[in-house]
């Protein structure tokens, strides 16, 4: 019965409720549940998170990063950046539907203008010409449309290959996949490169924040989560949380029920 | 009296005066948003204008964060923050050693961030506060090339000293740094006590230091 002190923050009853089997899964298939005075309310499955992470840091380690690194020196920084550009671009696109959904006129618009300006003048969005023109980027995807509507994270999961999540963003990738203009192109080698090509391209990106993680974290599983979960609580708000619940996302949570 | 030595008589009580009101508002307590954007303006002209910054010197890093940002700045209570409920178990030996390694921890971070600024420009975003207020939030975000950063700064008021503001926590992106590191050093502190948590940071400066 440890499990069940772990989740009892969250409430299993409200969790069932909203994710209904999904959850039940998960907690079957776990091998086991942090406890003791030390685990973390937010990460009731550190040590299975733990195991994922160290695979995906292998992985990461021996293949991503090297290939990430080599596209990085010997790519001209031109085409990297009309790659980040294509790429941000079709983001942009289930960023309008997802301000939609959160009522977000402004942003929507703002949105679908960049993507217009952008894919037209742009060539397909290789040259971020809405920037130049100062038009806001509003990057939204679903998990945020779900915490914006007040469905809490849940607890914090390590995927494999992909990494840090919370159950609610886990839930939410389904619709984020169905977003994605890739997933929508029916020529497989194409999408399996763009897919790739995507992967390198976001991967390059974070090498220099990379360094600076193994020199700033004195433990870089908890150092990311603790990143993660305060990020994205801080996107849900659009940079401005609520003042009393800063840095933890507790307040959209179901409040603990005494047992 | 003759008139002219009136005139003069006058006009020097007048340049005194002035000289008073001047000093006056130069002692009053600054704003806070006002303060961020002097700071955040003046160490980015300081790095722009500087090369060795930018090459990464760490010591001239540490010279420009001794000289502009530290007086603003309570690192006492952001390291007490950070280290949580123990800090108040750690002898006033323990304490000092804590927020040296800290500093080091962070100045080589933000040495880092600082050799990327080019044609950055900060944005303070308009505040909220009351003239009450005995702590705020000062939010702002660094314009560049690509999306711009969101960077927040707590401070609390302390009158009379420095420009009347100190920070105490800041986020980047949405991360607040006290927070971050509260688990960080949890985990030490719960692992090796205090003074484990001090072998570490220090362990960690000297593999950083390395790295060059």
């Amino acid at each position: 019965m440890k499990c069940a002190r772990a989740f009892e923050w969250v409430s299993p009853k409200a969790w069932f409720h909203r994710f209904g089997c999904l959850s039940l899964l998960l907690s079957l298939f776990l091998a086991g549940c942090a406890t003791g005075p030390n685990a973390n309310p937010a990460d009731p499955f550190e040590p299975m998170n733990r195991s994922i992470y160290k695979f995906n840091d292998a992985l990461d380690q021996n293949i991503l990063k090297p290939v990430a690194t080599t596209y990085r020196d010997f790519t001209p920084s031109l085409i990297q950046r009309g790659v980040t550009n294509f790429f941000a671009n079709l983001e942009d696109i289930w960023s309008i539907v997802n301000n939609v959904l959160q009522l977000k006129a402004e942003a929507a618009a703002e949105s679908l203008m960049r993507v217009s300006v952008n894919t037209v003048m742009g060539f397909c969005g290789i040259l971020d010409i809405a920037t130049e023109m100062r038009i806001e980027r509003h990057t939204e995807d679903f998990g945020q449309t779900l915490g914006y509507w007040g469905v809490g994270p849940g607890p914090y999961i390590v995927l494999p290959v992909l990494g840090p999540s919370t159950l609610r963003d886990t839930v939410a990738l389904a619709a984020d996949t169905k977003g994605d203009a890739v997933t929508h192109i029916d020529d497989v080698a194409v999408r399996n490169t763009l897919w790739g090509v995507r992967a390198v391209d976001y991967r390059a990106g974070y090498l220099k924040s990379d360094t600076l993680l193994d020199e700033v974290a004195l433990d870089k599983y908890s150092f990311i989560r603790d990143g993660y979960l305060q990020r994205r609580h801080n996107l849900i708000y659009d940079g401005n949380p609520p003042e009393e619940d800063q840095g933890d996302d507790s307040s959209a949570a179901p409040t603990p029920e005494k047992q | 009296m003759n008139r002219s030595s009136l005139n003069r008589w006058i006009s020097g009580l007048l340049g005194l005066a002035l000289t008073f009101a001047m000093l006056s508002a130069f002692a009053a307590d600054e704003a806070a948003d006002a303060m961020i954007q002097r700071l955040s303006t003046d160490v980015l002209d300081s790095i722009k204008k500087d090369n060795a910054i930018k090459t990464g010197d760490l010591s001239r890093v540490i010279a420009l964060v001794d000289s502009k940002i530290m007086p603003n700045v309570n690192f006492q209570r952001m390291t007490a923050a950070s280290v949580g409920p123990s800090w108040r178990q750690a002898t006033p030996e323990q304490q000092k050693r804590l927020q040296e390694e800290y500093k080091i921890l962070l100045v080589r971070t933000y040495a880092g961030a600082l050799a990327q600024v080019s044609d950055q420009v900060v944005v303070v975003k308009p505040l909220r506060a009351s003239p009450e207020d005995k702590e705020l939030l000062v939010r702002t975000e660094v314009r560049g090339r690509g999306d711009p950063i969101q960077l927040d700064y707590r401070l609390e008021k302390t009158p009379d000293q420095g420009a009347g503001w100190k920070i105490y926590n800041l986020n980047i992106l949405g991360v607040w740094l006290v927070e971050t590191y509260r688990t960080q050093f949890a985990q030490e502190i719960n692992a090796k006590g205090i003074d484990g948590l001090i072998i570490t940071l220090t362990e960690r400066n000297k593999a950083n230091a390395k790295k060059g």
